[in-house]
């Protein structure tokens, strides 16, 4: 196990990530770490290669991996160090209020890393099929919009041919015409509640453009077929959101994407101990961004789900300047301190 | 005489409502746009409609890796199958640049198609 000690360690690579990490590097702190799961930076904009992102942050249409490649061209430039592979498995507070973040990867095995300040950037996660309660078998042929939108952008494979969407959100909306672009019928997209999730542009450019028709007030209740899906279940649902009996019809399909929602991951969040807001499924945060353990600070999605990567990157912004004015604090308070302890360390082997 | 169509504007996030009148002699006025790029699509729209399209070509050698691509500029939705179907039978070289162009003149629309990504 190796030790690394650094004044600001950031989880995630992602858009928030990166935004972060820029902004604490401008705020004047040396030593800034990314620790990212995947195998390079980006995070979920590697996948989503359709445009409309940037309009705020940079005043231009681009599409996802673009938008990614400018903010790691700039995290490149200013070398600010990050571990890809590395998955974070625990972040403690220390008696002395300094962080302590362990991670993992191939090159590096385990290693501990002690930080002033955390910044939380781990994005969020798809609402999946056992948290909906649809009935019927467990075929192979479902899959949450993000994974198809990964299997045929990052993997050049599509999941299947004929498809049914559950849910309205941006990311089945996009994945119903980007599935059709790749040759698939995509039959219905279905909508438990009577309005849709997504924006409106995407309504006409993804649906409408391609006759794709969108059922609200509707959703799956059984799922058939024992190896692959084959076929739906498709009701009507009252105002309440319960099935009603006799509004059956049936759908043959071989897929079905779920885009029911996102919820932020904060399993990392919750092991540190700090507060979370039932409402939007990521911490309690003060005006600052900081949770209620003192130096640790959310942006993104893992604080809460957001519309566009703008906000994410405008978000992340702030929460690297608070992190840094954080750091810098400790730092005039503790100098004396901290000047020993570095020597220490440095004796030690520590940097 | 003139007729009016109802569109929801794609080019940002918000969706302005528009309406497009046009009138016999062909000249189109845009309300409900709430900047200067939803005049530009709500004519377009009625008159001829284009999209950006967003794809993936594969990279040569058999291996199991794409990179995104797009047209550099919209193209009329009519040519939007003619060049998902050119883009089927095209391989890439790695390195790719973001901004490399990978086809010219896709589908004949006289648009290129670019690297939304860098790839080594």
């Amino acid at each position: 196990m190796s030790r690394r000690r650094e004044d600001i360690v950031i989880i995630g690579g992602g858009p928030a990530g990166l935004a972060a990490a820029l902004a604490a590097r401008e705020a004047g702190i040396r030593k800034v770490l990314i620790l990212e799961r995947d195998k390079e930076l980006g995070g979920i904009l590697n996948q989503c290669i359709h445009n409309g992102f940037g309009l705020h942050t940079f005043k231009e249409e681009l599409t996802g991996p673009e938008y990614a490649e400018k903010y790691i061209q700039m995290v490149l430039e200013q070398q600010i160090p990050y571990m890809t592979n590395a998955m974070v498995t625990g972040i403690e507070v220390l008696e002395n209020n300094d962080k302590c973040v362990t991670a993992m990867n191939k090159e590096d095995r385990l290693v501990e890393i002690t930080a002033k300040a955390v910044i939380l950037a781990m994005g969020c996660r798809e609402r999946p099929r056992g948290a909906l309660n649809i009935p019927g078998t467990r075929p192979a042929g479902i899959y949450s919009a993000g994974t198809a939108q990964y299997y045929v952008n990052m993997e050049g494979r599509m999941p299947g041919k004929e498809v049914v969407i559950l849910g309205s959100g941006d990311i089945g909306l996009i994945m119903a015409r980007r599935m059709v672009l790749e040759g698939a019928k995509v039959h219905c997209v279905a909508e438990l509640r009577p309005y849709s999730g997504g924006l409106k542009r995407n309504i006409v450019q993804c649906l409408e453009d391609f006759d794709i028709p969108l059922y609200l007030s509707t959703t799956v209740s059984e799922i058939h077929g024992k190896e692959r899906v084959e076929a739906v279940t498709l009701t009507r649902v009252d105002e309440h959101g319960v099935p009603i009996s006799g509004s059956e019809w049936r759908v043959p399909c071989d897929t079905l994407l779920l885009s029911c929602g996102l919820i932020p991951e904060n399993e990392l969040t919750i092991g540190l101990g700090a507060q979370m807001d039932a409402k939007t499924g990521g911490p309690v945060v003060s005006e600052h961004l900081e949770c209620s353990v003192p130096g640790v600070f959310a942006c993104g999605n893992v604080l809460h789900v957001h519309e566009l990567v703008d906000h994410v990157s405008a978000e992340a912004e702030k929460a690297g300047r608070f992190a840094s004015e954080y750091v810098l604090a400790s730092e005039s308070k503790t100098c004396k301190s901290e000047v020993a302890d570095a020597s220490e360390r440095r004796e030690e082997g520590w940097e | 005489m003139s007729t009016e169509v109802k569109l929801t504007c794609i080019t940002c996030p918000v969706g302005c409502a528009l309406t497009v009148r046009l009138d016999d002699a062909g000249e189109t006025t845009v309300t409900g746009n709430k900047c200067p790029r939803g005049a530009v699509y709500g004519t377009k729209e009625v008159t001829n409609p284009t999209r950006v399209v967003t794809s993936t070509v594969r990279v040569a050698g058999g291996t199991d890796q794409v990179v995104s691509v797009k047209t550099a500029t919209d193209i009329p939705k009519g040519k939007i199958t003619d060049c998902m179907r050119a883009l089927e039978q095209v391989e890439v070289q790695l390195p790719v640049h973001i901004g490399d162009i990978i086809v010219e003149n896709i589908a004949d629309t006289g648009v290129d198609i670019v690297a939304t990504r860098s790839l080594r």
